[in-house]
């Protein structure tokens, strides 16, 4: 057994985790750029830009995940669906 | 400033807490024909056949020292990394850091079940299976944000000023933190050490599925008591009450540690 | 964290070696977890890629709805009566002298015992043949038989809970009462104030941080319990006592359903993510 053949990777789900790593350092450069400001949103919590893209993210997995149990429908609506919210969040939670 | 019944609870509570390692204390004296015939509140006779077959049995005794093995691995590797990052969160912001102690969190939230497959294929490819070093690194993933979390509680508490007194008197960072800074958590390192110790001592999944022979811990030998001719009972009882010794040793050591007190200023 | 805390970024290097020890025995794992949620894995080198199947069948699986509900109401059964219970203990357990050293030893060794020897411990101590506690209830005329009553198994396992975690709720909250300085204490006599405005306005509040960690680590702990039930019922009588953990390692290593036990595994971590988010955050804020 190869060291990374056991990890079984796909394309799908490797865009999906370098997205990820690419999200986290764009708020890294962002956050030296311009650091947040701690505020009080739509959410029930005071929030920084990174505390929002966390609760984003979690938000949309249960989107995702919703959509999967409770429809039939395709899953790119659902993923849409979810990065709406995710953007809805970062932007107003 | 205490009511007068919280002793009758306290007494309660602990004869509820000993009745049932009574009765395995109880069970380990006697034979198993004694324990499936008969019942006794207390044993009708002593005998210690049931402890001798564990001590002179190396599957049984080897089980005891591999367990303790990698429970001093874990407990030491977990302190020493947790150390420097309890230091830092402690100390100083930077980007991230909450993010970064909330996601160390997450680890230790993860259950064992989650990792049991991706582990077992991972210390396989890189040839750790079935070594010590192998269950102490998999106990890391919940020990080391436990530490990181008590260890800063523990640093928070000792003012800043200390650290900038030692840097005006010409202490370098790591003399600092060695010679002054260490011994004022040492309540702290012993308390991490010891849930760090116990977490690693009673977890049995992860153990016994990244072990096979060399490293098998003591809790997997257990379950091999399960035979043919029936539950080997009073064996069993035996090695069980064996696995509390080394445990309550530690307890015995880190109680001044734990009646001290500590708050955990933040969360 | 107070806002006082000098900004230094090099602090990144302390916080290193933690860094790489958890990411990889957890970053790695979670990625191929993730893989293996979306594949159907046959064989080494032989997997097909199935999206969002596996999800599809978990999240419709009645069974893993009943593991869920019964995994809710035992964790809340859980943190319902231990932390209670636990700050009681530490109430109520001597300041300092060798009575606080015994009280303190004997409370803790429940915690130092192996989780497949507590479960053996219960599964003797229960037993109506051979058990302390099933003889004498059955002395009693009480008709009790873990292993074949449903109702029973699941109040022995929560019993078996209680009495293996609820000190370790109570050596925190002991620690953190340990820790209030005795002119808090002066200063409610002075005042006469009873002994419950004590408790609610002095001691409840210096105990909050470590009572955060007893939360949590209940919290997350009973939501993963598996080895104990395991050894005690095996899950059973029928479903009775199978949790989340069971039910995962049953589909994971039972039947070796990889991407079936990937994919609950990815939902169970999401649900315990956010309860955890929910709590620690709810704890942190005061109020």
């Amino acid at each position: 057994m190869s060291l990374l053949s056991w990890m079984a990777w796909t394309p799908p789900v490797a865009i999906f985790f370098v997205c990820i790593g690419l999200l986290l350092m764009a708020m890294t450069v962002w956050e030296l750029r311009s650091p947040t400001v701690a505020r009080k949103g739509l959410l029930p919590l005071v929030t920084t830009r990174g505390d929002r893209l966390f609760i984003g993210l979690l938000a949309a997995a249960y989107v995702n995940l919703a959509w999967t149990g409770l429809t039939d429908l395709a899953q790119w609506w659902g993923a849409g669906l979810s990065a709406v919210a995710l953007v809805a969040i970062m932007r107003y939670g | 400033m205490r009511r007068k019944h919280s002793w009758l609870v306290l007494a309660v509570y602990l004869l509820f807490t000993l009745a049932p390692i009574y009765w395995m204390l109880h069970m380990s004296l006697r034979s198993n024909l004694a324990i499936t015939s008969t019942f006794a509140w207390i044993p009708e006779s002593l005998s210690l056949a049931n402890y001798a077959t564990i001590f002179t049995d190396p599957a049984w005794y080897g089980g005891y020292v591999n367990s303790i093995i990698y429970v001093v691995l874990n407990t030491i590797l977990s302190v020493a990394v947790a150390l420097p990052a309890a230091y830092a969160f402690s100390r100083y912001s930077f980007i991230g850091d909450k993010h970064l102690f909330f996601w160390l969190l997450t680890n230790r939230m993860t259950p064992p079940a989650v990792f049991l497959l991706p582990f077992f294929q991972l210390y396989t490819a890189i040839g750790l299976m079935d070594t010590h070093l192998a269950v102490a690194l998999a106990h890391m993933v919940f020990n080391v944000p436990l530490a990181v979390w008590i260890l800063e509680g523990f640093m928070s508490a000792v003012p800043r000023e200390i650290d900038e007194t030692a840097y005006i008197d010409g202490y370098s960072f790591p003399r600092f933190f060695v010679r002054l800074f260490l011994p004022l958590i040492k309540a702290g390192i012993g308390v991490t050490a010891f849930f760090c110790f116990m977490f690693s001592w009673v977890e049995l999944l992860l153990a016994r599925t990244l072990t096979s022979v060399d490293a098998k811990p003591i809790a997997a030998t257990m379950t091999r008591t399960v035979s043919a001719a029936g539950m080997d009972w009073g064996t069993l009882a035996a090695a069980g009450v064996l696995t509390i010794v080394p445990g309550a040793l530690v307890i015995y050591f880190v109680r001044h540690y734990i009646a001290k007190g500590f708050a955990m200023g933040r969360v | 964290m107070s806002a006082t805390k000098p900004v230094n970024q090099r602090a990144w290097w302390f916080v290193l070696p933690v860094l790489v020890s958890v990411a990889f025995s957890a970053l790695v794992p979670l990625m191929t977890i993730v893989n293996y949620s979306v594949q159907d894995i046959l064989g080494p080198d032989q997997a097909v890629f199935v999206g969002m199947e596996w999800y599809k069948e978990i999240l419709r699986d009645p069974d893993l709805h009943g593991a869920l509900y019964r995994q809710l109401i035992f964790t809340a059964a859980v943190l319902a009566i231990e932390i209670p219970l636990g700050i009681t203990l530490a109430l109520a357990i001597p300041e300092r002298g060798w009575r606080a050293s015994l009280t303190l030893v004997l409370l803790a060794m429940p915690l130092l015992i192996p989780w497949n020897v507590v479960g053996t411990i219960w599964q003797i101590f229960a037993r109506g043949d051979i058990g302390l506690l099933g003889y004498v209830l059955t002395q009693l005329g009480v008709d009790y038989n873990y292993s074949q009553h449903p109702t029973d198994a699941w109040v022995t396992v929560l019993v078996m809970d209680v009495w293996h975690w609820t000190p370790l709720v109570a050596l925190l909250s002991y620690a953190a009462l340990r820790a209030i300085p005795e002119p808090f204490y002066q200063a409610a006599r002075i005042d006469g104030a009873s002994r419950w405005a004590v408790f609610r306005y002095i001691e409840l509040p210096k105990m909050r941080g470590v009572l955060t960690i007893a939360l949590l680590l209940r919290l997350m702990d009973s939501f993963m319990i598996y080895t104990e039930p395991f050894v005690l019922t095996g899950g059973g009588p029928g479903t009775a006592t199978t949790f989340l953990s069971q039910y995962l390692t049953q589909k994971a290593v039972g039947q070796f359903d990889l991407g079936p036990a990937a994919a609950f595994s990815l939902v169970y971590f999401l649900i315990i993510l956010l309860l955890c988010f929910v709590l620690y955050n709810f704890m942190k804020d005061p109020q």
